[in-house]
């Protein structure tokens, strides 16, 4: 699956390598100029192991290459271990995070893609932390599955899945996602993923976080803007 | 409380608080000067959450978060503060935009730090899209901050800890202060016995849940640059040395953390268990760190000298 | 959860210059009061959201000997429960009196 969507992505070629469920390389795009790809593949946990390898990939080409940066994820949720949690999972994770964020507001504007499965902290240290997450058909993103909310919620599956149409703030889904202001847009499988990216690389939205405004807009986070737009206010008033 | 209260100055009163049994507002009364904390959208405002009644859940009007301004031996500090009894500290939608918001305005302003006082368990699994995406905000609100001058210190010792992505918002921040109780990770000991089973973490062995998530094991790797001991008068002074310490952000901060990170799983990425990475550094009496008292330990801790300053 | 709303008339204006005070935690077993100067200083008002359904006499008991005994006149309490015991709510009301006839906003 993951080579067929490089194909419909950089039909120009590319040099992407898999090696132990992560994604390193760069490729050619339609355009002519480059990006930096990385990400997890099938449905790999996050560790501290995988997190540092994508970190260090995206701070070797600071510097040295220009070009937006693709984060493709089909990942497991963070690595649950006691090793991963003994040497600081969180450290990893936020770094790699803290590494998007710093590439996408100074000129490495950043594109998660969201292929596959993926959870909890994985998530956040991926596709959350980049500018514009897509999300492609059959993707299946699930912060929280039902079987542990259930657990945890004491309710029954049936009723976790009946509450679950009224609302898209707890069960998973792309659809749920992207009501939340999560998933920026939804590409189409029937046409190039190429076409599509060069469309998105050409109308790119600036880097200031808008995904509140969005959740709103889509009704799926009526709340936290105006929330955030409060406090920001009265705490503009503290100076 | 037997003492008469006007004989106690609040820094004793704050000496003999215990951080981790306080609740958040009392947390803040007593860490900032005394009297000087305003707060934005409090309680009266009643902004509770939207998603609990879904689930004929109790409401709590601040939604389990604290946040305003007030000083610090005078100057001026932005506060958020989580109260880790009310579902766990776990961040919904409201939660986590009061904190986003407070951010941003940092951001804007430049000059005004952030003090996080975390106690959470991570996302709120009754609005858990909401909850995630809220974290993810945070973050990039966090290094924005950074970004344009502003100090974020985290301050943990809750007993909720600083778990999920509460967790990864502490990686973000410009320095920690954590107490023995205040434990940082990802997973919480029940879900990885959960998914991994009890073989992999016994989450009711409560030795080793703090001797890999606890505050002794987060400050010898470096993860936490101050020790607190438990009362709130250690971490008000914990927040003023760190406020003195932290440089301005950069990319050779987070060059300089791949390095310090991929040196972590150079020297440590073999070792089993907390014991046996205390041994690698050349603790003697590794077995005996658990037991420490603050001021031994922390001795102990600066003798070993691991520090994120500058690489984070 | 159910709703529960309790009002009476009150002697005496409670003392203090306060606005508003919050005591306690929405927790198992424990609740959070919240208190606000809003009322005309002959009446108090009780207005009540809790996760044990159910306890209506319980709450009626409480409320009344804590109106008796504290004067609470002028003052709203808003009370958020997650299941407290009646000892534990009458604590936190008294909590609540004392806090907001502290000087101060």
């Amino acid at each position: 699956m993951l080579d067929e969507i490089f194909a419909s992505l950089f039909p120009d070629g590319h040099e992407v390598r898999r090696d132990k469920g992560v994604i390193l390389g760069s490729a050619t795009l339609r355009s002519g100029g480059r990006m930096l790809v990385l990400g997890v593949a099938d449905r790999t946990a996050l560790g501290v192991d995988e997190a540092i390898r994508l970190s260090g990939h995206v701070l070797d080409s600071i510097g040295r290459d220009s070009g937006p940066i693709l984060v493709l994820v089909d990942s497991d949720s963070q690595r649950m271990s006691k090793r991963d949690e003994l040497l600081g999972l969180n450290e990893f994770l936020a770094h790699l995070a803290k590494v998007l964020i710093h590439a996408d507001t100074n000129g490495r504007p950043t594109i998660g893609l969201l292929y596959g499965h993926s959870a909890a902290g994985a998530l956040l240290a991926t596709g959350l932390a980049t500018r514009v997450l897509v999300g492609l058909p059959g993707a299946e993103p699930a912060v929280m599955d039902l079987p542990s909310m259930a657990k945890v919620t004491k309710l029954s599956m049936e009723a976790l899945q009946e509450k679950a149409k009224s609302t898209p703030v707890f069960a998973p889904g792309l659809s749920n996602l992207a009501q939340m202001g999560a998933v920026h847009m939804t590409w189409s499988n029937a046409a190039s993923l190429a076409d599509q990216l060069e469309a998105l690389l050409a109308n790119m939205p600036a880097a200031r976080d808008q995904r509140d405004a969005l959740g709103k807009e889509r009704g799926g986070r009526l709340k936290a803007a105006e929330i955030a737009e409060r406090v920001r206010d009265l705490a503009l008033q503290a100076r | 409380m037997t003492a008469p209260l006007k004989d106690v100055t609040p820094a004793e009163r704050a000496r003999s608080t215990s951080f981790y049994e306080a609740s958040a507002r009392t947390r803040l009364e007593l860490l900032l000067d005394a009297g000087s904390l305003i707060e934005f959208i409090g309680p009266e405002q009643r902004e509770v959450s939207p998603h609990l009644k879904i689930f004929d859940l109790p409401e709590q009007f601040d939604d389990g978060i604290v946040v305003g301004h007030g000083r610090l031996d005078g100057s001026l500090v932005f506060v958020a503060a989580q109260e880790g009894r009310f579902m766990g500290g776990a961040f919904g939608e409201v939660h986590g935009a009061k904190l986003t918001g407070l951010l941003r305005a940092a951001r804007e302003i430049g000059t005004i730090p952030v003090l996080i006082l975390f106690d959470t368990g991570g996302v709120r699994l009754q609005e858990a899209n909401a909850g995630e995406l809220a974290i993810a905000e945070i973050m990039r609100a966090v290094m924005e901050a950074r970004s344009a001058g502003v100090k974020v210190i985290g301050l943990i010792g809750g007993r909720s800890g600083c778990y999920g992505g509460g967790g990864l918002i502490a990686g973000c921040c410009s320095a920690l202060a954590v107490s023995e109780p205040g434990r940082i990770a990802v997973s919480g000991p029940e879900v990885i016995e959960t998914n991994r089973g009890v073989e992999e973490f016994d989450s009711r062995d409560r030795a080793l849940v703090w001797r890999t998530m606890g505050g002794k094991h987060r400050r010898l790797l470096g993860a936490a640059d101050v020790f607190a001991d438990d009362n709130v008068q250690d971490f008000r002074e914990a927040a003023l040395e760190l406020l003195g310490l932290v440089g301005p952000f950069g990319l050779d901060r987070l060059k300089a953390e791949q390095e310090r990170l991929a040196g972590r799983l150079r020297s440590f990425g073999a070792c089993g268990d907390a014991v046996d990475i205390w041994t690698a550094e050349g603790i003697a009496d590794s077995q005996a760190v658990p037991e420490l008292p603050a001021d031994q330990f922390i001795a102990l801790a600066n003798r070993i000298g691991r520090t994120s300053r500058d690489a984070r | 959860m159910e709703d529960l709303s309790f009002r009476h008339p009150v002697r005496a204006r409670a003392s203090g210059a306060r606005q508003s005070a919050i005591v306690g935690v929405v927790a198992s077993g424990n609740l959070e009061v919240l208190v606000e100067r809003v009322l005309p200083d002959a009446e108090c008002a009780v207005d009540i959201k809790t996760a044990a359904v159910g306890f209506g006499e319980v709450w009626s008991a409480v409320i009344g000997d804590f109106v008796e005994r504290y004067s609470p006149g002028g003052l709203r309490f808003s009370i958020n429960d997650g299941g407290a015991r009646p000892d534990t709510v009458s604590l936190r009301l008294a909590q609540a009196v004392r806090l907001i006839a502290e000087n101060g906003q």
